[in-house]
């Protein structure tokens, strides 16, 4: 991949997911609370925003969720091993192909339960 | 080899509140581990989005001290925790009067998303077991 040869290698990737996936986390926390708000004070508002949810792009979009909080939480693990136990940064690459074992290994049935009703199993 | 890590921020070196910032990053992050991914599987895995209507968070899910308070307490680590992410990635691109700017329009996002939240978890009564 273009991308892991380029300057920074595996940690530069690894860096921009995190920044990545956390903004994007941090977006959806702001849906997450104003959905949440209207359904204690408009619960039919917030019924029909469920229905987005239950869909089909919804649950795409659920799936993409779920992948940013697993990258950000693996790789977060990650980066703490190794600002607590420096000697560990010298294994940072492995460390990193471990967390996508980790993330294809939880996140692919995953995925395969979030998409089941829309895929009507 | 530096034998320090510059996979995330680095340990800052002035103390004071950077440092406190930094040492709750990875406090909250190891609880947020815990937390989110719990609160997601839920959600998503032993629950499914289309039962999830306001009847049944308040009537079901939420009919709970413990999993209100587990929803609270995800609620103020991860509200913590990104804004405190995000006023890093702010500070990284943005200096002078925009960051200053840009800054004070991210706390007051944060202090209105934080009493929203908090507002709906405290407000709804929990009916037990009507």
């Amino acid at each position: 991949m273009l991308l892991l040869r380029y300057r920074g290698s595996e940690g530069m990737v690894a860096w921009a997911f995190h920044r990545i996936s956390g903004i994007a986390i941090w977006l959806f926390v702001m849906l997450h609370v104003l959905d949440i708000y209207l359904a204690g004070g408009n619960p039919n508002v917030y019924d029909d925003i469920l229905k987005f949810y239950a869909s089909t792009p919804g649950r795409i979009m659920e799936v993409l969720l779920g992948a940013a909080l697993l990258y950000h939480a693996l790789n977060g693990i990650r980066i703490m091993l190794m600002d607590f136990w420096p000697r560990l940064t010298a294994y940072h690459k492995q460390m990193w192909y471990a967390n996508w074992v980790i993330f294809v290994g939880l996140g692919l049935p995953g995925a395969f339960i979030i998409m089941r009703p829309a895929l009507g199993l | 080899m530096a034998l320090y890590s510059r996979s995330g921020r680095p340990r800052p070196q002035s103390g004071g509140f950077e440092l406190a910032a930094w040492y709750f990053m990875r406090l909250s992050g190891v609880a947020l581990f815990v937390l989110a991914l719990v609160h997601f599987s839920l959600q998503h895995f032993v629950f499914d989005p289309s039962q999830q209507t306001s009847q049944w968070i308040f009537e079901q899910r939420w009919n709970s001290l413990f999993w209100r308070g587990f929803d609270w307490t995800l609620l103020m680590m991860v509200l913590l925790h990104s804004f405190l992410g995000i006023r890093t990635v702010t500070m990284d691109y943005l200096k002078g009067s925009w960051r200053t700017l840009a800054l004070t329009t991210l706390y007051l996002i944060g202090v209105l998303v934080f009493v929203m939240g908090t507002v709906v978890v405290f407000s709804v009564p929990l009916p037990m077991g009507k």
